[in-house]
């Protein structure tokens, strides 16, 4: 048992299922098997079917309640706001729905926290914003924390979902891809770790950038994960795709994922990875063995 | 003109392709074939010419100029075995110490089978984040089309320059009108909203110049004329120097 555990009350009603896990009675519908849930259990068992295993989407501060050590959780550019940047239609009036949909202030979660004792810098993008879509805060925000992480010398865990750029902010939209791909570059040229977890859906840009980036590549069961959208390319060849296409299964096949991982494995698989790609245990290994690995 | 005029004239037919440019600004082209894992992909033309006496590597997106070439060339939208061929290109110059220097034109990267199941985004991927740091300079020329992550995939750039009526964008304004107003009757003022021209994009600081098109073999020894000014001093720039420049540019947005 963790004793910090009884020093800290939730910061935010979202996190440990929230209050909506008390309103009994209310059933959510699997949108895998049909089943209906009472929504205690599905929060229960994090946002997972306990029939199918599907897995649901969640936002990111389910996610980080899942993930990381309890009050370890430091937020970074909590703050930074999207501007209606080429005065676009309906763009504010978007942006302030996506705030009540999803209770956050832009589509990414960035902060500092613990994974079984390990610090890491870490991003959770969230579905319920715009799909996930990447403006300029996004960019900001993940480009940011990879400058943290470089000068902390900490790994990135980053929990991408997304639909792609966001079209509202047209080319500055784009220029995120390249902000945040050089960001990815720097850090690694630190020889520090960055660790990608695909969730339903990654496509389009953040596919296209950082998404694709991490030395290792996790991803959710079932996850849809693709450049193109499903639509796009059955207009573009006029053929109907097969089955479990763009799939997390369908990219581990392919060659382009290192390992699927279901949400309640995935602190202990973090936490292993962060353990080895912690210098400190090579260190430690080294003076064990007698100050040689070779 | 309005900004869906411009997306017409940048995709119109007799529009010189990428080929054309290579032709045109350098002397003693050769191409060069393959990504070295895959298949060679038509829709990316890369090679060694000379501008001037100097060395370079072109890195060009060629839609072809008619109807069999263009199927040939997939309309040049390129598959991941393109971007690995231009990524495998590339670090070649960065081996030489070589400068890049990249025509581009696509309404995107392709949307197909193939491309997902070998990696579509990844490649993109790759090369945004190779580009960012190549220790060559890289200067890239919109010339027609700059369609989303297919075109940024070769314009992650020190300079990136624009013909005076190509465009640039994250999404077609056909796509971009069936998104949002599920209409694509709209792209006119999709086209509009999306802020696409070579002009928005100077005002935007995306470009560094606007190429003019009086005609295009003004452009051509303009394109020439410029890359000899400009290239000298990005290679006479410490690379340190050169890359932290390169961070920066992209930063501000």
């Amino acid at each position: 048992m963790n004793l910090m555990g009884l020093f800290r009350s939730p910061q935010n009603e979202l996190e440990k299922g929230g209050k909506e896990a008390e309103d009994a009675g209310i059933r959510s519908a699997c949108p895998r098997c049909g089943v209906q849930l009472p929504l205690s259990d599905l929060q229960e068992n994090m946002n997972v079917c306990t029939a199918c295993g599907y897995h649901f989407r969640v936002g990111p501060r389910e996610r980080i309640a899942y993930l990381t050590d309890e009050g370890s959780f430091y937020e970074l550019d909590g703050d930074l706001l999207s501007r209606d940047l080429l005065d676009f239609p309906a763009y504010d009036q978007k942006l302030r729905n996506a705030k009540l949909a999803s209770r956050e202030k832009d589509a990414v979660v960035t902060g500092a926290a613990h994974i079984l004792g390990h610090p890491c810098a870490l991003f959770v993008m969230d579905p319920n914003f715009m799909m996930g879509s990447m403006g300029t805060v996004v960019g900001e925000k993940i480009t940011r924390l990879f400058e943290f992480a470089t000068g902390t010398g900490a790994p990135v865990v980053g929990f991408t979902v997304s639909g792609g750029a966001r079209m509202q902010e047209g080319i500055h939209s784009l220029m995120q891809m390249a902000k945040t791909s050089a960001a990815v570059r720097r850090h690694g040229e630190a020889g520090l770790f960055y660790l990608t977890v695909l969730t339903d859906p990654t496509t389009g840009g953040v596919t296209a950038s950082f998404a694709m980036d991490g030395d290792v590549i996790m991803a959710e069961p079932g996850a849809t994960i693709g450049f193109a959208g499903a639509r796009v390319i059955e207009q573009t060849i006029r053929k109907k795709l097969p089955q479990g296409f763009q799939t997390a299964e369908f990219l581990l096949d392919h060659g382009f994922v290192d390992l699927i991982v279901p949400r309640a494995q995935q602190r202990e698989t973090i936490g292993r990875l962060l353990q080895l790609h912690d210098p400190g245990s090579i260190g430690m290994a080294e003076e064990e063995m007698g100050g040689g690995l070779e | 003109m309005s900004a869906y005029d411009k997306v017409i004239l940048a995709r119109s037919k007799g529009r010189p392709t990428g080929a054309a440019y290579i032709e045109n600004v350098f002397d003693g082209f050769l191409e060069l074939h393959g990504d070295r894992r895959f298949a060679d992909d038509p829709a990316i033309v890369g090679g060694l010419a000379l501008l001037g006496n100097l060395p370079v590597t072109v890195v060009a997106i060629e839609k072809g100029t008619d109807t069999k070439e263009r199927l040939r060339r997939n309309f040049g939208m390129p598959n991941p075995e393109g971007y690995r061929k231009a990524l495998r290109l590339m670090k070649q110059a960065e081996k030489f110490q070589r400068p890049v220097v990249c025509f581009v034109d696509t309404s995107g990267a392709y949307c197909g089978l193939g491309a997902e199941e070998r990696g579509q985004g990844q490649a993109i991927a790759e090369n945004l984040m190779e580009l960012s740091t190549l220790r060559t300079p890289v200067i890239s020329i919109l010339i027609g089309e700059g369609g989303s992550g297919g075109a940024l995939a070769l314009a992650l750039a020190d300079q990136v320059w624009i013909l005076e009526n190509a465009v640039y964008s994250v999404i077609s304004p056909e796509g971009c009108a069936s998104i949002l107003w599920k209409d694509p009757k709209r792209v006119k003022d999709a086209a509009e909203c999306l802020k696409l021209t070579a002009q928005d994009m100077e005002a935007m600081g995306v470009v560094e110049r606007v190429i003019p098109e009086e005609n295009f073999d003004s452009a051509y020894a303009q394109i020439k004329e410029l890359l000899a000014e400009v290239l000298p001093g990005l290679i006479a720039t410490p690379t340190d120097e050169l890359l932290e420049a390169r961070y920066q540019r992209f930063r501000k947005f």
